[in-house]
């Protein structure tokens, strides 16, 4: 088990937030104990505002009673904090390999993901192409750059990739479902395709996996108002 | 651990994001071979080494490409330990890393919108510049950086470099444009921070000479100005421009 120092740790979240769903995977995966706290959305905790008064949004962890936000931000520093298992590759090139691919799918691939349910028609498959488009984009660059061998893009066991891919694989499904577009597909993307599909079957995660069906009552469907994978 | 003649920059002269890895490879004493880039032309080196973004900079090390200024500076700084620029303790680390990129998302595209507007537009995005600086001199006064020379402590890190490259545009686009974005009564910790930051050796040697960059500011400002009074409306130099401006200010090149 990770070397657990006596941490109080404590996650603010919100129910079908990927963001949020990311960083309770990284720290299951690590092991590490936590508090939860689930926050409406439309009406933020007093806490949670002063926790994270920049941007006033989950997911915010505190640890030992210091607050970090942005789930990118967060993932690195339980890498930096629980360092067994590792999150990230040791060779810093591959760390700098990670880092970029990371910042890619905040930059290219989570905001299209917003675009495409908001779209209809013609517009809409566009938005699906170009989805289509960063994947690929990310999937060659991995086999270039970090791929040895699977099933993770982080080697036998998951990474922060991975972290950040398997949430987002329910979403994927969610969207595919709601916008009638396909938007993986595995002859295309297989490398994504066998990081996705492991992620979502490990015991430590699972239970954090909404099936998209669950995410099709709760959220119906997002139509002109994107808040699906917000970091809200 | 590799010899620093490793190392080549590709990069461009005026952009903010080619300067954090000049200051990054000068603060750990670094050499390296520099290679101009024009970001409207882009060299068949730069589009093979950063196919995904086609942009500065990109730092060659043995060949290979890291791109995006602050995973390049992370690199920098994991690959040569000596003179660090992260800091030691993990939650200081998060929080240098959540204003680069507070920097990079809100602050920068807030400055760039400065420039690129005009009457009410440029009184608004005034005020956006104003809003992020008070949550920066905020966290300066009373928060993590409480008491800092600089946000790195004693010495300049990460997050001084990331700031820092790109703060000397607001004193620039103050005199082109005629606003006022650091006011010293409003903001005098972040005032003093800059002004300290820009007196470092190392920075003097980095960041291009203010006439330089006000004449390259001018000149954009210019063709701006002439395209939306119709008197040139080719699309090339469109794109040049916003290119040109995006290259100098914000987070659209690496």
């Amino acid at each position: 088990m990770a070397d657990q120092k006596s941490k109080g740790v404590k996650l603010y979240g919100t129910s079908f937030n990927g963001h949020t769903t990311m960083v309770e995977c990284a720290l299951r995966l690590k092991g590490v104990a936590y508090e939860y706290v689930e926050e409406d959305r439309k009406n933020k905790s007093e806490a949670l505002l002063k926790l994270n008064p920049v941007h006033k949004q989950v997911p915010v962890l505190v640890v030992d009673g210091k607050p970090i936000a942005e789930s990118q931000i967060i993932l690195q520093h339980i890498d930096d904090v629980w360092k067994d298992p590792p999150h990230l590759p040791e060779d810093p090139y591959k760390r700098a390999k990670v880092r970029f691919w990371a910042d890619f799918v905040s930059k290219k691939v989570v905001p299209i993901m917003h675009t495409i349910v908001t779209l209809k028609g013609d517009e809409q498959k566009t938005a699906a192409d170009e989805f289509g488009g960063y994947l690929q984009t990310m999937e060659d660059g991995i086999r270039e750059e970090l791929w040895t061998g699977g099933p993770f893009i982080n080697g036998d066991n998951p990474g922060l990739l991975d972290v950040v891919m398997g949430s987002s694989y329910t979403w994927i499904k969610f969207i595919e479902a709601v916008a009638g577009v396909k938007l993986t597909k595995r002859e295309k993307t297989p490398l994504l395709c066998s990081s996705m599909e492991a992620f979502v079957e490990l015991d430590a995660v699972k239970e954090l996996m909404t099936p998209p069906e669950v995410l099709l009552q709760s959220r119906g469907n997002p139509g002109a108002k994107t808040t699906a994978t917000s970091d809200d | 651990m590799d010899p620093p003649s490793s190392l080549k920059l590709l990069g461009s002269w005026a952009d903010s994001h080619t300067h954090r890895v000049q200051l990054a490879l000068k603060l750990k004493g670094l050499e390296f071979e520099y290679q101009e880039e024009d970001a409207i032309n882009p060299s068949p080196a730069l589009l093979l080494h950063n196919p995904v973004y086609k942009k500065v900079p990109v730092l060659l090390h043995s060949d290979r490409p890291v791109v995006e200024s602050v995973v390049i500076l992370q690199y920098i700084d994991e690959t040569w330990a000596d003179n660090p620029i992260m800091p030691a303790d993990p939650f200081e680390r998060a929080v240098a890393r959540f204003w680069c990129h507070f920097a990079e998302d809100k602050l920068a595209p807030a400055v760039g919108a400065v420039f690129s507007s005009s009457g009410e537009g440029q009184k608004t995005a005034v005020d956006q510049v104003h809003d992020n600086l008070k949550l920066l001199e905020r966290e300066l006064r009373d928060g993590a950086f409480k008491g800092k020379r600089f946000f790195g402590g004693d010495k300049i890190g990460l997050l001084d470099i990331v700031l820092g490259c790109g703060s000397y545009w607001l004193a620039v686009f103050e005199e082109v444009m005629e606003v006022k974005l650091v006011d010293p009564g409003t903001f005098p910790v972040f005032h003093a921070w800059l002004k300290d930051f820009e007196e470092q050796n190392e920075v003097k040697e980095t960041i291009p000479a203010i006439d330089k960059l006000l004449e390259y500011a001018r000149g954009i400002r210019q063709m701006m100005l002439s395209l939306s009074n119709g008197t040139s409306t080719t699309a090339p130099a469109a794109a040049g421009t916003t290119s040109a401006i995006n290259v100098a200010v914000d987070g659209r090149s690496g």
